[in-house]
Parts: structure tokens; sequence; C-alpha cells
């Protein structure tokens, strides 16, 4: 067991430094944190909203996790399969699922890097006001749970080309898909002609109706069940498109 | 026990309706370097990723220093070294970073490392690039962490697709001494199209064409099995014109005798003949009577890239 978890550390650790190795890293954080509170403070009208609470920030992270984790993930099999060096993960003494794993957790861990990074949101609105914290850390912890079924969907997605740009846009049509789906906009377009069962599996998949229960405050079992199988469910499936598509 | 550290049997594989490796037996033994030779495509690539645990064959057994690679594929692989084609590497790394990653890999301790890293350093020449991000590296060096990223855990076995591939002639001869340095205790699986490499440093020649293995033999032995030993030339330096010609051709009695013509004043006589060898004595008997200086005779000996035409191209069309 110390040998296994050993080893997805030192594939999470290769993978994590692999992204401050290049300009990647510095870029993405800066587009992360200009796009955050850009959006906070002019599209979510932080301040003339005159409220003590960081819903103007949360609101859009949906909306830029489907462009972002994206960008982050989109390398993690892509690249492995245009370099070659896949054949040397695979040859190693190492399984698949290990593998799998190391790369989503640096992943995952970078966008907890960008989430802290935007600390001095939460500094200034405690400056300015009396938010409720508890709900603040929530919604941070939402966040992050958010991205990482993000991140677990385009690492999957992205095991099935060799192409980054390819697997970017395919990764963040899907992630479109699962934002979607709550929206009441197109469940009333279904809901004439499809089941209520249907509906209600649809909108339950619905990353937006998660997240928008989290920001308020909500966390219940419920949504933290869907993120974690969510991205559990994506690393099986990475885990076999891995296996399938790795001598392509 | 078998001291057979690799061992593999009826191996197959195809790709939908493509055979790549069909039913290859291969074993190698510690202190054998094998040269896997053929045209490309012929399938020694996919049958080094199945050796290597890459790629599972569609039926057929591997065993890696008598451990079932398909059951247990951890324990296998750990006794392998293995240089992929192309020598692929994570370009943003240095050498450094990226040789201690597969050693960490292949589970090194610290102390271990330190020194398998310094006599990678020494061993494969890498000392001056060892802090250069192995993408600004030239094609020969890259070609060189490549070789160090498999032998840093100083395996029994040793597979290497086209160690020598795009490198210049010094580099390719250092690499075949380096191989044959390395190769007296490990099993040591290279595959190569250039034949004189086979001869420079294999043990033994395996010749695949179409996934098909159509020899397994020393080279010396691959020479005396294939060789064409059945066409002698007779070099003179007289002119020789048509009467000649015909009389020649009637007193040689074997089946074909062709006149080649050098340069004005040397000619080369050649004989051969599909039902007999034919003899230099009595061949040589016959030329003399027509009193010609003859300056050289003997037979015309096929070089191994002759064989390996031989091989690969009848068995194609066959």
């Amino acid at each position: 067991m110390k040998t296994y978890l050993k080893k997805i550390y030192i594939i999470f650790d290769r993978e994590l430094k692999g992204y401050f190795r290049t300009p990647l890293a510095s870029i993405f954080l800066l587009v992360f944190l200009a796009l955050s509170s850009g959006m906070t403070f002019f599209l979510g009208r932080f301040f003339e909203r005159d409220q003590a609470d960081l819903t103007a920030f949360f609101a859009w992270h949906p909306w830029l996790f489907l462009i972002l984790m994206p960008a982050i993930g989109m390398r993690l099999w892509a690249e492995e399969r245009r370099s070659g060096t896949i054949e040397l993960l695979i040859t190693l003494p190492v399984t698949n699922m290990q593998l799998v794993i190391g790369k989503f957790l640096a992943s995952w861990i970078f966008t907890l890097i960008a989430l802290i990074l935007t600390m001095p949101i939460w500094v200034t609105v405690n400056y300015l006001g009396n938010p409720d914290n508890n709900v603040i850390l929530i919604s941070y912890i939402g966040s992050w749970l958010m991205a990482g079924a993000f991140l677990a969907l385009t690492s999957c997605l992205s095991a099935l080309t060799k192409n980054q740009v390819i697997a970017f846009i395919i990764s963040s049509i899907s992630g479109f898909i699962l934002i979607m789906a709550g929206f009441n906009l197109v469940l009333s377009s279904v809901r004439s002609w499809t089941p209520t069962w249907v509906i209600e599996t649809v909108s339950s998949m619905s990353f937006l109706s998660h997240f928008s229960r989290i920001q308020m405050g909500v966390f219940d079992l419920k949504t933290l069940i869907f993120f974690v199988s969510m991205i559990v469910l994506c690393i099986w499936i990475n885990v076999q498109l891995v296996q399938i598509k790795k001598a392509d | 026990m078998s001291s057979k550290l690799i061992d593999a049997k009826n191996l197959k594989k195809s790709f939908g309706e493509f055979i790549a490796v069909d039913d290859i037996d291969l074993s190698v033994l510690r202190g054998e370097v094998v040269g896997f030779l053929g045209p490309n495509g012929a399938g020694k690539s996919t049958t080094m990723k199945m050796l290597t645990g890459f790629l599972e064959p569609d039926s057929g057994n591997i065993s890696i220093n008598n451990v079932d690679l398909k059951s247990n594929p951890l324990q296998a692989k750990e006794f392998i070294g293995y240089l992929p084609e192309g020598a692929p590497s994570y370009s943003d790394m240095n050498v450094l970073e990226f040789l201690s990653f597969v050693a960490k890999m292949r589970g090194l301790n610290n102390k271990l490392l330190a020194t398998r890293l310094d006599e990678m350093a020494i061993q494969i020449g890498l000392k001056e690039v060892w802090n250069k991000p192995i993408e600004t590296l030239s094609k020969g060096f890259k070609r060189r962490v490549g070789i160090a990223q498999a032998l840093i855990h100083d395996p029994d076995i040793l597979i290497l697709d086209e160690p020598t591939d795009g490198l210049d002639p010094n580099q390719k001869h250092e690499m075949r001494n380096l191989i044959k340095t390395i190769s007296k205790n490990k099993a040591i699986v290279i595959s190569t199209h250039i034949l004189e490499e086979v001869e420079a440093v294999c043990s033994r020649a395996m010749i695949i064409a179409n996934g098909k293995l159509l020899a397994n033999e020393t080279p010396a032995n691959l020479d005396k099995q294939f060789a064409n030993k059945d066409i002698i030339s007779i070099k003179v330096s007289n002119k020789i014109n048509t009467v000649l010609e015909k009389n020649l051709k009637s007193s040689i009695n074997y089946g074909d005798v062709k006149i080649e013509k050098l340069d004005k004043y040397t000619n080369r006589i050649l004989i051969s003949d599909d039902r007999k060898t034919p003899e230099l004595n009595a061949v040589l008997k016959q030329v003399n009577k027509f009193k010609l200086n003859i300056i050289e005779a003997s037979f015309v000996k096929s070089n191994l890239e002759e064989i390996f035409r031989k091989i690969t191209t009848t068995n194609a069309s066959s």
C-alpha cells in the first residue's frame, strides 16, 4: 500500500511541477485571477450589490471553469499520447489506475492553488462588512469539488485524442452540456415529450443546480456524493480509455 | 528454473484485419544480444511492445525471468529496461529530473538513486547536458537519455527499439560499444534495419517479415545457410569477342554463363547453375584452354544485406 501511494505521489509530483516548468502555470493563474475578479466586480456588480457575501464571485465559477479546467486538463493524456511517453509510463511497474489518479490529483491541486490565490477577495469582503464565513468556506470547497469534476471529465476525454486542442474543445462542450442540464430553458423544451424521471435524472446531473445550492451555504450529502461520484466515474472511464487507446 | 530471461511462446497480435505478429516464439538467455531484423512494418516494434507489457498479445505467453507477464505484470516489468521507438521523453524536464523520475518510479531508494545517476552520467556520457532541458538536446543526446532511462535500475533485460536510429556514424559506434560492454550479464534485444549492426553486436539474429519469424541464427550461421555459394566469378584481362564468348559458353558445362565487360581490357565471367554448385577447378580448367589471363577467381560472397533481401522477399512472395 505504501509503495502504491508513493508511486501515485511521484506521478503527481512530476505532473504538478510540470505546470510550473513552462509559463503555462503563471499565465493560467493570471488569467484565472483576472477573469474571476473582473467578473465579480463588473459583471457581478460586487459593490453595487452592497451585500457582505461572495455570491458575485462564486456565481461565475461554473462558467469560468467551463473554459479554464479544460485548459488545465487537456494535456494530461493527449500530450503523453502525442509524444509517445505513454509507452514509457505504461512499461514502468505501475498500474494505469495509479497513473490516472496521480495526474488527476496534480491538476486538482493546481486548481486549489488558483483558488487559494483568490483569498484577497475574501479579505476584502471581511474588511468591508461581516459576511457569513461559513458560507464562503463551503462555497470554496464546493467550487473546488466542481473543478475536480470538470478536471476528471477533461482528463478522461483527453485520453481520446493526441491533440490537445481537440481535447480542449470536446471537454468544454461536454462541460457545457453538464452545466446547461439544469436550466429551465433547456428542461422546459424537453419536458413536454419526455417522461418525468428522465427530466429529473438530467437535471440532477447538472453542475449548476448542485453548485447553486452550495453557494447558498447548503452543503448536503447529495451534492457531495454527486461531485465525488462524478470524479470517481470519470477516473474509472479514464483508466479504461487509456487501456483502449494507448497504442493507437 | 531455466536461465531464459525472456521466454515467449506463440505470440500473436493483430490490429483489426492486419496481422502484425503471427505466431512468434522467442527466448533470450543471459549474456545474449538478440537482433531483430526486418523491413519496416514487419512486426519488430509490436513484438517488443508485447515483451515489455505495453501491448497485450492476442494469444501466447510471455515469461520474464520466470515471471508470467500477464498475471504478474508489475513484478515482470521490474526486470525490464525499455527504450521505445524514437526514444520519447518529457521534453520540458532536464536530464537529471527525467532520470530521477524514472528511477523513483522504478523504486530506487535515495542512496542508490544518487549512485546510479552518477554512473549513468559517466557511462552514457551525459555529464555535459545534465541540467539542460531535454527539448534543447541534439538527437544523439536524446537517444542517450533514452538509453540511460532504460538502464537506470540496472535491469536484467534490456529491450531497445532502434537504439542507433538517427545517430551519426561515430555515435552509432559508441552506442554499439556501450551495448557490447553492458551485454555480459544481461539479456538484450535490439531491433534494427541496419545489417552491419547485427554483425557488430548481436550474438543471434532473428529475421522477421510480415509478422513471421523467418530465421533465428547466429550471424555467422546465417551467412553459411543463406549465402550465395553457387556463383563463380572469374576476372580475365583479355578482350572477349563474340566467337570466344560462344566457345567459352559451350565448353563451360554449366547452366548459365555470363560475360560482363568491366573495361576495355578486363572482363568478368560469371558462372552459375540452378541444379548444382559449379566446381571451381573444373571451370578453371576449361577457361585455361582458351589461354586467358586469369587475374582473379572467386565465389561471389553475399553479404548480410543480400541474405536479408533473399529471406524477406522470397517469403513475402510465397
